[in-house]
Order: structure tokens, then sequence, then C-alpha cells
């Protein structure tokens, strides 16, 4: 049994990384759902409140380590072109899926769509750590900015299990070794 | 007996507009690149990363600029949060159609 220096940061963007953030996601958006007056005693409220600005905060750091571990680790890695006359392609995920016809749309479409959409999750994620975290308890009494931050919320989660189930299966068709 | 101050939704409003903005941004970029080779090719800031690291950083500098202007503007005011909120929301998913292959290749020019 081995893991590869290589494979050790791609576990550790996908798998640790982003499958943190994924899981955390849960947590953050039903912190921020019962912020609601009618389901909180103030000092409910105080106790929450400071969990959920850690929590939205860390879960904003995180899906921060997940794109730049991505686009400036792994993927190089990813896209490193082979020298000219190489028939070995099992280092070169680029270049080994785009040289079969039933693998070339993961890198077409599974690749390009995962390295674009990724970074809006961790803008929308800042946005909505941000909020809750300058306004705190006065979002009891704000039901637009809630519903506002949820909207972001969601968009950021949706947008990075695209990248995570894309990369899980492209990583599949052509691990990085 | 207290009284409590509420802040303005100015900061939030200008937090979630520029989020909108950084997302159209990333979106803009990716279909530009796949459209305009030299824009593309100018976007290599980092050779491994190739053209991905400029539309990256270019994004998030453009993002923490308008964030950076718009809360200045807005911090202590109340603005019509319902309607930046909405444009903002419009714009985070602008974005994600921008990264959208099936949509980018269309600008793609014919080989």
């Amino acid at each position: 049994m081995e893991v590869t220096f290589r494979e050790s940061w791609g576990v550790l963007h996908g798998l640790i990384f982003g499958a943190l953030f994924l899981l955390a996601f849960s947590g953050g958006i039903v912190g921020l759902y019962s912020l609601r007056p009618e389901f909180l005693t103030a000092e409910g409220l105080k106790e929450r409140m400071g969990r959920l600005k850690v929590w939205v905060s860390s879960m904003a750091a995180v899906v921060w380590a997940t794109v730049l571990s991505g686009t400036y680790i792994v993927y190089p890695w990813y896209r490193a072109k082979p020298a000219e006359g190489t028939t070995d392609l099992s280092t070169y995920p680029r270049s080994l899926l785009l040289s079969a016809e039933n693998t070339a749309e993961w890198h077409k479409f599974g690749m390009e769509f995962k390295e674009h959409v990724a970074w809006i999750a961790p803008i929308a994620a800042t946005v909505v750590a941000y909020v809750i975290v300058v306004y705190g308890p006065q979002l009891v009494k704000e039901p637009k900015m809630r519903k506002a931050l949820m909207n972001f919320f969601v968009i950021a989660f949706t947008a990075a299990a695209i990248a995570g189930v894309l990369g899980a299966f492209i990583t599949k068709a052509a691990p990085v070794h | 007996m207290t009284t409590e101050t509420l802040l303005k939704n100015g900061k939030a409003a200008a937090a979630l507009l520029a989020g909108g903005i950084g997302a159209l941004v990333m979106g803009l970029l990716t279909t530009i690149s796949e459209g305009v080779a030299s824009f593309s090719t100018a976007l290599n800031w980092y050779n491994p990363a190739g053209p991905l690291s400029g539309k990256t950083t270019l994004t998030v500098i453009i993002w923490l600029i308008v964030w950076a202007v718009l809360g200045k503007q807005w911090k202590d005011k109340d603005v019509d949060f319902d309607k930046i909120a909405m444009i903002a929301i419009i714009l985070l998913l602008l974005g994600i159609l921008g990264t959208f292959p099936p949509f980018f290749d269309l600008f793609k020019p014919a080989a």
C-alpha cells in the first residue's frame, strides 16, 4: 500500500478540504435558517451566534484552501504536458483523457467546468461569513438578509458540489499519480 | 433599559453585490478566454496553472476592489436591499453560466 506525494495532495484537496466544506454546509444552512425570533431565547441566540460565526468562517477558509490547493498544486500536475513521443500517459491525466474519444469529454466538459465553477464557491461563502460576523444577532430581525444569505450559501454549495462530483469522476478516469 | 443600535443594511448589500459581480467576472473571463486566444494567453500569469491563474487572480482582485468601493459608499446607508440581493443572485447565476462549457463553447472560434 502506497500513497504518492501527489496523491496525498489530491486527497487533501478533494477528500479533506472539499468534502469538509460540503459536509459542513448542512450545519451552516440550518444555523442560518434557525436564526428566527420564535426559535430563540436571548441566551440561546448568544450561544448559537458564536458557534455560527466560527462555523461559517471556517467553511469559508476551508473552501479557499480547496480552490487554492486545487488550482496551484494539483491542477499543474493534471495539465502537465508529456514530452514528445511519450507513450505512457498515465502520469499526464489531461493528455490521457484527451487521447481517447470515450474519455475526452471528462476533460472538455468535466475539468473545464470544474476548474472554473469551483471559484464561485469561496466568493459566495466569504460573503455569507462576512455578513454573519458583522451583523451577528441583528440577523434575527433581518429576514430578507437571512434569505439572501441562504441563497448565496446554496449557490456556494452547488458550485462546490459540481466541482467535487466532477473531480471524483475525473480522478477515477485519470488519477494524478 | 438599553437602546439597541441597528446597523444599516448597506454593508451587507455591498458584500452581496460585490460577490455577484465577482462571480460574473469569473464567468466573463472564462467565456472571453475561450473565444479570444490572445486574451487567454495574456491571462497565463503562472505557467504551471496556465490561464486559470490569471482568470482567478483577476477575478479576486476585481471582486475585492468592487467590495471595498461599494462598502465605503454604502457603509452608513440603508439601501434597497431586496433589489440589490436579487441582482446579486442573478449575477452569481450568470457567473456560473459563464463557466459552463456548452455555453462558453458557443463563443469558440470555428476550427
